[in-house]
C-alpha cells in the first residue's frame, strides 16, 4: 500500500459524481433523483476538501465544501416539498409521469 | 499505516455505497446505502483533517438531509409504488455511460501531474497546513539526531492540522488569520467570505419558508375537498 495522496481522494470523488450521475439519470422514482444529487454534490465535496488538503490554497476548498453542505440541505428541502405536491397531485412519485406541461 | 488503512476501509465504504444507491431498486434500501457513502464520506474529511467539515457532514447529512429523504420516501410510498423498476435495458444503457464516464474522469485524474500544478499556484506562507508542512521539513532536515524533539514538533503539527473551526468561522467573518495580510488581494487583505456567508443566510430563511408554504397549501386544499365531500 502505498501512500495515500490526492489521486486517491480524486478517484473517489469522481465514482461518487458518477454513481450520482446514473442514478439520476435511471432513476424512476423521485426520491431517488434526489440521492444522485447528493451524491454528485458529495462528489464534489471530496474533490474540493482534497485540494485544500494537498494544495497551498489553504482553507478556501473547506470553506467553499460548507456552502456546498447547505446549499445541498435547501436544495433537499425544496425538491421534497415540490416532490409532495406532485405526489399529492398523481398518486404517485414517477417522474416519467410528470410530462404534462409538455405541450 | 493506520491511516491509510482506514482511508482504503472508508473509501471502498463510499464507492460501494454509492454503488449500492445505484444498484438498488428499492427505496428505503437506497436510503440506506446513502446514509452508509455519505457517513464514509465524513470519515474521509475527519482523515483530510477537515475536523469542522467532518462534523458538520455527519449533523447536517446524515441526521438532517437524509432524514428529510427517509420522511419523503415514508409520505409518498404507497403500495405498489414502493419499487418504480427501471427496464434492464435502460439500466445497461446507464451502467456503460456510466462506465465510458468514469473511464474518462479517471484518465484525466491520472494524466495531470498535480505536483507540478500545486507548484505554479500562489504560495500562501502563513496557510496552516503549508506553514506546518515547511516547518516539519525543517525539524526533520536540522533534528535528525534528536528523535524526541522531531516527535514533539509532529505531534504540535498534527494538532495545529485537525484544529481548522476557530479558521473557518473567521473568514466567515471576513477575516482570514491563515493567510499573509500583505500577500492578499488588491488592497492587502486576503479574500473571505463575509458576503456568501450572508447570501447563504438569506437563501436559507427563503428556503425554509418557500419549502413550508409549498408543502403546506396543497394539503390545505385537499382537505378543503374532503370537507366539500362530506
Amino acid at each position: 500500500m502505498g501512500e495515500v495522496g490526492l489521486n486517491a481522494y480524486l478517484t473517489v470523488g469522481a465514482v461518487l459524481f458518477v454513481c450520482g450521475v446514473v442514478c439520476m439519470a435511471t432513476k424512476r422514482n423521485g426520491i431517488g433523483v434526489l440521492m444522485g444529487v447528493e451524491l454528485v454534490l458529495n462528489g464534489a465535496n471530496v474533490n474540493f476538501v482534497a485540494f485544500s488538503r494537498f494544495t497551498s490554497l489553504g482553507l478556501d476548498g473547506q470553506t467553499i465544501a460548507l456552502f456546498v453542505i447547505v446549499l445541498a440541505a435547501a436544495e433537499a428541502a425544496v425538491a421534497l416539498a415540490i416532490a409532495l405536491n406532485f405526489y399529492n397531485n398523481h398518486l404517485t412519485i414517477d417522474v416519467d409521469r410528470g410530462n404534462e406541461l409538455q405541450g | 499505516m493506520i491511516e491509510q488503512l482506514l482511508f482504503y476501509t472508508f473509501a471502498i465504504l463510499t464507492c460501494g455505497g454509492a454503488v449500492a444507491v445505484v444498484a438498488t431498486q428499492n427505496v428505503v434500501r437506497m436510503a440506506f446505502w446513502l446514509v452508509v457513502s455519505l457517513g464514509s464520506v465524513a470519515a474521509l474529511f475527519f482523515l483530510l483533517h477537515a475536523d469542522f467539515l467532518g462534523a458538520a457532514q455527519l449533523l447536517i447529512y446524515v441526521g438532517g438531509t437524509v432524514v428529510l429523504l427517509v420522511f419523503g420516501v415514508m409520505l409518498t410510498a404507497s403500495g405498489p409504488y414502493t419499487t418504480i423498476k427501471t427496464s434492464p435495458a435502460e439500466g445497461i444503457i446507464g451502467a456503460a455511460v456510466g462506465i465510458m464516464l468514469l473511464l474518462v474522469l479517471l484518465s484525466s485524474i491520472g494524466g495531470v501531474d498535480w505536483v507540478s500544478v500545486s507548484g505554479r499556484l500562489p504560495s500562501t506562507p502563513q496557510s496552516p497546513f503549508t506553514a506546518d508542512s515547511v516547518r516539519e521539513a525543517h525539524a526533520e532536515e536540522s533534528l535528525v539526531n534528536s528523535g524526541s524533539t522531531k516527535a514533539k514538533t509532529d505531534l504540535a503539527a498534527v494538532q495545529q492540522q485537525g484544529r481548522t473551526v476557530r479558521q473557518l468561522g473567521l473568514s466567515f467573518l471576513g477575516l482570514r488569520p491563515d493567510r499573509n495580510l500583505k500577500e492578499g488581494g488588491a488592497n492587502g487583505l486576503a479574500p473571505a467570505y463575509f458576503l456568501p456567508f450572508e447570501i447563504v443566510s438569506v437563501h436559507l430563511l427563503v428556503v425554509l419558508i418557500g419549502a413550508a408554504y409549498l408543502a403546506r397549501a396543497k394539503r390545505r386544499a385537499v382537505s378543503e375537498d374532503r370537507v366539500s365531500l362530506d
